[in-house]
């Protein structure tokens, strides 16, 4: 099979000087304290119980795209990499660690669909992790992801937005907003509103016109909403995905105690799908909370709820035919794949299923962290979900003209796919949709 | 040679179950103090409802969209397992067995049945074996002692059918069944075949997960 060069000589100078830097001894301490230190009877029952049977491979868009490859299946990654450590006792090479950090944070996007193919349950994605946290405690992972880590750390948010920047764009997008409607307010720091709208560091970056589109939302809608002038307002968290999950509990606790500080009721997150995970499912836990201490909701929901409740009315619906991506994190993460039909039929005249999809969805190979690691990695991330665009290409031959993907990594990632297959799909998020269909004051 | 069949029809029989169940209690028992020394939070996120359900979808065939889209090997796995687990423990002569050694008794299958299981579990390992060899995914995550494992349970049907037959060197056969049988037992806490004890368990935390935290399906 004949590959392009770019896939297999990756140049990345995370992992190479990383790598450079690594001692034998340093990695089997290292792997040590991490498999003794921080895992259990969890991944002592998933090694022990997997069968080796290959079930979970037909489970994994990289093994499907790059024909069946074994080094792609779910278990294959798991054998090239925690196996291996363990059966050696952390004795590896530098060169393996660069390998196994190479196939933890780019040959798997902790989808979880595998998850759902194997017969015993066996979670892949939280073993990717740990090699990704022991890479991190290593140093040796991609360069450009440790460099939204690094932003995280230092700005708490991820894209070094700058303490003065992010209230100035809100109030930017506020007197944009207000050209259409005049009484419009994005209310900052307003203590005891209902609802705290959180967004990723990206929106204000490249993408205010959400933020934008978000305020004429809440205002139609009427609800009493607020956002933080401080930092604590970017929901999403890398750190998460290079395995530092100190400083992702840094980030998660701002994010939290922003919503205290604030008093307000829940927490309502703009389309993103990791972020979402890092809030609901992640964050938390590492904090020490079962559920998130404050209520979290994904704009699926929120949408859903002011739909149903008549809050938005729809003018006139969209006529182009769509058709709707399921974002892993927050469908095999949330369960969100009715509201989300429920939101783009009240929205849309003709709503074309791709299959597979709900919880069985492929993914869109950006999450997980993937995009983040950056250009090195852009043409193997593509190569590597062949099976998502021969997926879209069957619902535009049934008629498909726009894809709707609620999930920033998602969004971004399908547009490369969009692009390099050749699909000719017009990707957007619900709330573009719902803010072109909704009924606004004139 | 009686010298022999006394002995591990003897102190190699009870060692051998005591290895079995108390091997099997004290990884399920190690599993637990693991979980409550480092991962307690597991216990939190563990649902009844939820791990029943994911349990009884994949005890069920065809229930998932993964054994749908494997029919052969859902047919050869659901027959291979319940033929495995049903066959040696209503087995007439075992029973038998039992009734010698305990006074204790109970239904036992014709033994032309018996048989048939016995030759459903053999082909299933060598369906197994062939595919392990011939499917470039199981393949690459095959070790050597994936290949032991595959014996150590092909063993004892295999040497318990010719030992039924009686076609020839009906003792050696009866020695290396017994032997067989035992190593078998003894296997299944200390090996992958442990997955008898713990995919409950992964099964269920799966469950509880993706039904509790998640609202979604894992089939
Ligand atoms: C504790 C040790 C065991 C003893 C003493 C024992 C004894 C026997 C005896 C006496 C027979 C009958 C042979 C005949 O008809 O002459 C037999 C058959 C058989 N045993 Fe065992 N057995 C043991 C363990 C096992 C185990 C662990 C398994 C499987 C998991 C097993 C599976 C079978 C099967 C399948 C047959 C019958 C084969 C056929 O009818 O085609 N046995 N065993
Ligand atoms: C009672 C609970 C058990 C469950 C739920 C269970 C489940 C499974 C599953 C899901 C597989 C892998 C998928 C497949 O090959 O179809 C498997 C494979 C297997 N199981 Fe079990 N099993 C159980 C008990 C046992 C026992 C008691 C033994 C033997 C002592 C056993 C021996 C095997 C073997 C030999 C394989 C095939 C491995 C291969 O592909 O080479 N299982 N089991
Ligand atoms: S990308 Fe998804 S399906 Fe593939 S191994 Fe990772 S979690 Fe599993
Ligand atoms: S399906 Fe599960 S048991 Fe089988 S190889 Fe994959 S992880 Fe292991």
């Amino acid at each position: 099979m004949g590959e392009p060069a770019e896939i297999n000589e990756i140049k990345d100078k995370g992992l190479e000087i990383g790598a450079e830097r690594l001692t034998e001894d340093k990695i089997e301490k290292t792997i040590n304290s991490v498999l003794k230190g921080e895992t259990g009877a969890r991944l002592k029952a998933y090694v022990d119980t997997c069968i080796h049977c290959g079930l979970c491979s037909e489970a994994c868009h990289y093994y499907l795209s790059r024909d069946n490859d074994p080094h792609f299946s779910p278990v294959g990654k798991v054998k090239q990499t925690i196996w291996e450590m363990l059966k050696k006792k952390g004795k590896v090479s530098p060169e393996f660690i660069k390998k196994a950090s190479e196939i933890a944070s780019t040959e798997c996007n902790l989808c979880r669909r595998c998850a759902m193919y194997c017969p015993f349950g066996i979670d892949i994605a939280y073993m990717m992790l740990i090699v990704r946290r022991i890479c991190h405690m290593l140093g040796v992972t991609p360069l450009y992801i440790q460099d939204t880590a690094h932003s995280h750390s230092v700005t708490m948010n991820q894209m070094w937005v700058k303490g003065d920047e992010w209230p100035d764009t809100l109030q930017w997008q506020e007197e944009e907003a207000q050209a259409e409607i005049p009484t419009l307010r994005i209310p900052l720091e307003k203590e005891g509103a209902d609802v705290m709208y959180s967004v990723i560091g990206p929106e204000p970056k490249f993408q205010a016109q959400l933020i934008y589109q978000a305020a004429v939302i809440m205002n139609v809608a009427g609800i009493d909403w607020t956002m933080p002038a401080s930092s604590g307002w970017d929901n999403s968290d890398m750190a998460m995905y290079t395995g530092d999950n100190e400083i992702m509990g840094r980030v998660k606790r701002a994010h939290f105690e922003t919503a205290a500080r604030l008093k307000v009721k829940k927490i309502v997150m703009g389309e993103c799908g990791h972020a979402f995970r890092s809030v609901y499912d992640v964050g938390n836990r590492w904090l020490g909370w079962r559920i998130p201490p404050v209520e979290v909701v994904h704009a699926i929901e929120f949408y859903h709820d002011i739909l149903k409740e008549g809050r938005i009315k729809i003018s006139k619906k969209f006529e182009t035919p769509v058709t709707l991506h399921d974002p892993c994190n927050i469908v095999r993460g949330r369960g969100l794949h009715e509201m989300s039909r429920y939101v783009t039929r009240e929205m849309c005249e003709e709503l074309i299923e791709m299959h597979p999809n709900r919880e069985h969805n492929y993914c869109c190979c950006a999450g997980g962290g993937v995009i983040n690691c950056g250009p090195p990695y852009k043409n193997k991330r593509i190569m590597s979900n062949r099976v998502k665009a021969e997926q879209l290409f069957a619902a535009k031959a049934k008629g498909a003209k726009v894809l709707i993907a609620p999930c920033h990594n998602c969004h971004s990632g399908l547009e490369d796919i969009n692009h390099h297959y050749g699909l000719g799909l017009e990707i957007k998020f619900l709330m573009d949709i719902l803010y072109e269909v909704m009924d606004k004051p004139e | 040679m009686h010298d022999l069949y006394i002995f591990i029809t003897g102190p190699l029989a009870w060692a051998a179950f005591i290895l079995f169940i108390g091997g099997s209690l004290y990884r399920l028992l190690a599993m637990l103090i693991l979980v409550n020394r480092k991962e307690r939070f597991i216990f939190s996120y563990m649902s009844l409802r939820y791990g029943l359900r994911s349990i009884l979808h994949w005890i069920t065939p065809f229930a998932t969209v993964n054994m749908r889209r494997h029919p052969v090997l859902t047919v050869v796995t659901f027959l291979f397992h319940i033929c495995l687990i049903v066959t040696p423990i209503f087995l007439l002569s075992h029973v038998i067995l039992w009734d010698e050694s305990w006074n204790l008794s109970w239904w036992s299958l014709p033994d032309g049945l018996a048989d048939f299981m016995t030759i459903i579990v053999i082909a299933g390992a060598i369906f197994f074996l062939i595919r392990r060899i011939v499917s470039p995914e199981v393949q690459f995550v095959t070790s050597a002692s994936d290949y032991i494992i595959l014996a150590i349970v092909a063993a004892p049907f295999v040497t318990g059918f010719l030992a039924y037959h009686q076609w020839f060197a009906y003792e050696f056969f009866m020695v290396l069944h017994i032997l067989t049988g035992e190593m078998m037992l003894v296997a299944i806490p200390f090996t992958r075949l442990s997955h008898m004890i713990y995919s409950p368990f992964t099964r269920a935390y799966m469950g509880s997960e993706f039904g509790g935290v998640r609202h979604a399906k894992d089939w």
